[in-house]
């Protein structure tokens, strides 16, 4: 990321996103079908009123909530599970044949286990989101660990640490952190991408994904248009944040861009 | 004393070919004693390194440090690597001390013990600093103190100037012998560098290869500090070129 020419830099992304804004504007009254293509203003004014009566709040509230139980799950499994694999082989000749079975099966096809299991809980909506956060974790955390520097290992083993317990701890973690770190960031992408879905069965009446079908069927366009822009947002919002996290303060020994 | 008594070494590739890495190993170091391993690569002085550090083990032989045989790696027996070894999530001091707060010391004594190698390699300004930020000789001088910080009787290392610079490497030499003079190890010291010998050791131990022998052993009496372009170093130098060069010519044929 170059982040060196300051304030240029910044007046060209303004300016395209800005144009990006009238486009769609001029295109959105030439059209002038709402049910086509809402347009910016329209979708301002949904966006307002949407804050105004406290409902947004909520929505966001209930996906971050099926989100933070996916991922925290997805977390807790994956990187205990992708340590052992990369750090034992028979663990690894063993695990690895069932993971790679259950691996490519979209998370969305979980949907009717999810509910058979959990109910239409939010238990259900965070099983889906799991699904599909846990296998870019559990891998990074396999290949981290896996990509261990023998020579760290052996200066390990020279300075006194020789417990297995110890040279994963002190040696093999630190090391495997860039590498879990990125299996973090693209497992929330792909929860993130879950959440829509994993709200389409009806676990509540909040949510944002949920939002965009209540309002699809109730063709509110508008309102539709509005929910994903909000969707997009706090993933960015997301990203951002936890790039920042991990490269001001968890992995900051690591020279420039991390993730 | 640290004596290597019939080593042999046979390593196993996937092919299942047999390569004889290390055959009948005697030698014997007395405290103190600055040694050099030289010889052509794929000689085995890696390996018996190794194997001296507690990383391999033997297929027969046994290495005894003061009558005390060696089967692991062990708090009397320090290594620097060829490698950058330092671990870079650690800051300098962090690093130094890692073998402390393994050994359960005091946070107060282990900030102590790390500020005096510091000192001693003259990186106190860089305590702070991670490894990224430093340079390669730096880095190496970190990881000789974090070498010495476990006070080892033996420090080996494995061609650590190897990936620096010409001039970077004089100083570290220097440095190494005033290190090595306040200290008072028993270094076993790798090199490819003939030059690098004549200037550091007590004793130069040539190797040969296929299979990994002894050929000689040369001591090199001169005076410290020692002149590099002095007659007699040259002298020297010509001897270990001339017991070099034939084993390099085995090694191409």
């Amino acid at each position: 990321m170059d982040l060196g020419h300051g304030p240029r830099k910044r007046i060209l992304e303004l300016a395209s996103i800005a144009s990006a804004v009238v486009i769609w504007e001029i295109i959105a009254r030439i059209i002038n079908i709402k049910y086509i293509l809402p347009s910016f203003t329209s979708v301002v004014t949904a966006f307002i009123g949407l804050v105004q009566e406290g409902e947004l709040y909520r929505d966001i509230l209930a996906s971050l909530n099926y989100f933070v139980l996916g991922m925290g799950l997805a977390i807790a499994v994956g990187i205990p599970i992708g340590t052992m694999m990369g750090w034992f082989k028979s663990i690894d000749r063993a695990v690895d044949p069932i993971i790679e079975m259950i691996r490519p099966i979209p998370p969305l096809a979980w949907i009717p286990f999810a509910i058979l299991w959990f109910g239409l809980t939010k238990y259900a909506a965070g099983f889906v989101i799991f699904i599909g956060a846990v296998f870019p974790i559990l891998i990074n955390s396999y290949t981290g660990f896996k990509n261990t520097p023998r020579v760290l290992v052996e200066s390990g083993k020279v300075l006194g640490c020789t417990r297995n317990r110890d040279i994963i701890f002190r040696i093999a973690l630190p090391s495997a952190l860039p590498s879990i770190a990125t299996g973090i960031r693209v497992g929330m992408g792909v929860g993130w991408m879950c959440v829509v879905a994993a709200e389409l069965f009806g676990v509540s009446r909040y949510g944002i994904g949920w939002k965009i079908w209540h309002w699809n069927d109730l063709h509110h366009m508008d309102m539709v248009l509005t929910y994903m822009l909000v969707l997009g947002l706090i993933a960015l919002t997301i990203d951002r944040l936890f790039r920042y996290i991990v490269q001001e303060w968890w992995l900051k020994w690591q020279a420039g861009l991390v993730v | 004393m640290l004596s290597i008594k019939g080593i042999n070494k046979t390593y196993h590739t996937e092919d299942g070919d047999e390569i004889l890495a290390l055959t009948d190993i005697d030698l014997t170091m007395e405290d103190k004693e600055f040694v050099c391993f030289i010889g052509p690569s794929g000689c085995g002085k890696t390996t018996l390194l190794r194997i001296i550090a507690g990383l391999e083990t033997p297929d027969s032989g046994t290495i005894f440090l003061n009558n005390e045989p060696i089967k692991k790696p062990g708090p009397d027996r320090g290594m620097v690597f060829q490698e950058y070894s330092l671990f870079p999530w650690r800051t300098v001091q962090k690093n130094i001390t890692f073998s402390l707060e393994l050994k359960k010391v005091p946070k107060a004594q282990r900030e102590d013990i790390s500020r005096r190698y510091l000192q001693l390699v003259g990186l106190s300004k860089f305590a702070n600093s991670y490894p990224h930020e430093l340079s390669g000789g730096m880095k190496q001088r970190v990881a000789i103190a974090r070498a010495l910080v476990n006070d080892p009787k033996v420090l080996l290392m494995d061609e650590p100037f190897g990936a620096v610079d010409a001039q970077t490497r004089n100083r570290l030499q220097q440095e190494l012998l005033k290190i090595w003079e306040q200290e008072r190890k028993t270094v076993l010291f790798i090199t490819h560098s003939v030059d690098e010998a004549v200037y550091l050791a007590d004793r130069v131990v040539v190797f040969s290869s296929r299979p990994g022998r002894i050929k000689e052993t040369i001591k090199i009496d001169l005076p410290r500090p020692r002149d590099r372009t002095s007659v007699d170093a040259n002298m020297y130098r010509e001897r270990l070129l001339s017991s070099l060069g034939a084993e390099i010519e085995n090694t191409i044929d």
